[in-house]
């Protein structure tokens, strides 16, 4: 039996507003986060019972984060823009280098990028991060691991 | 060195505190606009405690008193007995927040609200569409309303449906009593009915 699509999103929708405030800034993640829970919400009555549903709004996101970062390539804006300043404080050093981050995140190859995120920002386990990929456990921990390999080359 | 990317990447997403509520309302507004939502709940206050109410795109599917149950609860069974996709959708229920608000003030006295019945069934459907007509002020005995719907040796099942309505107030099964004026049992509490009983000036 499913539960009651009012309780995915009072437990997951920080994690999935997270996962795509990471992936794609913080101006995209607004309507990736609107086109994940509607699609979700239409496919909703056909996902089968007991299957791990953080998992699957993780799977739509990170296609909704893909489809964002196509329509970003398009367009002559920057990939992966910082969050914003709390309360529009002017950017400190440790903003501009956290800046540099999300622009480093924002070149990581996608599968790269997914796993970082998931594993850091949104704490998943390689397991489910490998649900969300569609890869195995191995592939899901190298994933991280090259990832972040990357991110100390450009951000050190 | 990790260290210092991991709490970075750490950070992500929580540095502005109302983007998800502000991100869920609208996400609420476009998914019933699209027709998506088909239960829609929320939470009411009412001089006995707060109430459930949820509606379907039908009308008004259920009242429930949160001071014998729980939301969560209420949200399991809407979603297994109509749909999951159950969804707080607090403006949908205005309208009968509204009425109920207008009733327990003593200003109503009856209810213009559409109804979805889809949680009666059999003989509780004839029992309930009997008792919705009983007016404000006025009350039938379990045995009366059992012989209405068509069964007169039936007042026991009669009050089994009652006590499964599961629109009180707005289907008044408040409205009926044991059999010598005894108020008798009531999903709020018997003495919710009595004081309901009262305000209506039918005891």
């Amino acid at each position: 039996m499913l539960p009651p699509f009012q309780a995915l999103l009072d437990e997951h929708a920080d994690a999935i507003h997270r996962f795509l405030v990471a992936s794609v800034g913080p101006v995209e993640a607004d309507d990736c986060f609107q086109e994940t829970f509607i699609a979700a919400l239409r496919a909703y009555p056909r996902l089968r019972p007991g299957s791990n549903a953080r998992a699957w709004l993780f799977t739509i996101a990170r296609s909704k984060a893909i489809d964002a970062h196509r329509g970003a390539r398009r367009r002559p804006v920057p990939v992966g823009e910082p969050p914003e300043p709390r309360d529009g404080a002017p950017a400190t050093r440790s903003n501009a280098a956290d800046g540099e981050l999300w622009a480093a995140v924002g070149a990581l190859p996608e599968k790269q990028r997914a796993a970082v995120v998931l594993r850091f920002a949104c704490d998943l386990s390689h397991r489910e991060i490998g649900r969300v990929l569609d890869c195995s456990d191995d592939a899901a921990r190298r994933n991280v691991h090259e990832g972040v390999k990357r991110l100390r080359e450009v951000w050190a | 060195m990790t260290d210092r990317i991991e709490r970075a990447l750490k950070k992500a997403g929580r540095t502005d505190g109302n983007g998800v509520g502000e991100a869920l309302r609208r996400l609420a507004d476009r998914a019933t606009t699209e027709g998506l939502v088909d239960v829609a709940y929320a939470r009411a206050d009412s001089p006995f405690g707060d109430l459930l109410l949820a509606s379907t795109r039908r009308g008004l599917a259920r009242v429930a008193f949160l001071s014998v149950t729980e939301e969560d609860e209420v949200a399991d069974e809407l979603a297994a007995r109509i749909s999951p996709r159950i969804l707080r959708a607090p403006e949908r229920l205005d309208d009968a927040r509204r009425q109920l608000d207008e009733y327990f003030e003593g200003h109503r006295r009856r209810f213009e609200l559409r109804t979805d019945r889809v949680l009666i069934h059999g003989f509780q459907r004839q029992v309930l569409s009997r008792t919705a007509q009983i007016p404000y002020g006025s009350y039938l005995t379990y045995a009366e309303v059992a012989a209405e719907a068509g069964s007169p040796r039936a007042h026991r099942a009669a009050g089994t449906a009652l006590a499964r309505n599961p629109i009180p107030i707005v289907i008044p099964c408040h409205r009926v009593l044991r059999s010598g004026g005894l108020v008798g049992n009531y999903g709020g509490g018997p003495e919710m009915k009595a004081r309901l009983l009262e305000m209506e000036g039918a005891l």
